[in-house]
């Protein structure tokens, strides 16, 4: 994840009750999901960026979850996914995601 | 429980994937504010 991405979620971190913070990623791989997904539940597995030994514990969710479209409008989700949730594998984002999660 | 509702959203879209712009945007829509919203390019 981006540094700067980084030192922004630490200090909304600490600017907000983390229980009303959701990440939602939209990365296209799972490999880029999990890591993301990580490094926002148990700190940057790098050691790059501010949140390296942060155990910030978010909740998190690869935007393709039908937890998440569920609670979106039909032509809202179609708009601004539409095409991407037939082309990338949301099963296996969705899984990549929720294993960090339950961490 | 309700995910997005009236919850603080940190939206981290990437290039090849979905933006950050829209994921604000179905947070939004689903009663949910937008923190930061960021599109990454993952290397």
């Amino acid at each position: 994840m981006d540094l700067e991405s980084q030192e922004k979620i630490l200090r909304l971190s600490q600017e907000h009750d983390p229980k009303d913070l959701v990440v939602l990623i939209g990365a296209p791989d799972p490999e880029a999901a999990e890591i993301t997904a990580e490094t926002v539940v148990s700190g940057d597995p790098a050691f790059a960026g501010a949140l390296a030994g942060t155990q910030l514990g978010l909740s998190v969710y690869h935007v393709l979850d039908d937890d998440v479209k569920a609670e979106v409008p039909d032509d809202v989700w179609d708009d601004q996914i539409g095409v991407m949730a037939d082309v990338l594998e949301a099963e296996d984002l969705v899984k990549a995601v929720v294993s960090m999660r339950q961490a | 429980m309700s995910v997005l509702k009236d919850k603080q959203v940190i939206a981290l879209g990437e290039r090849d994937g979905v933006s950050g712009p829209a994921i604000a945007a179905i947070a939004k829509a689903a009663g949910a504010s937008v923190a930061f919203t960021a599109t990454e390019c993952f290397v």
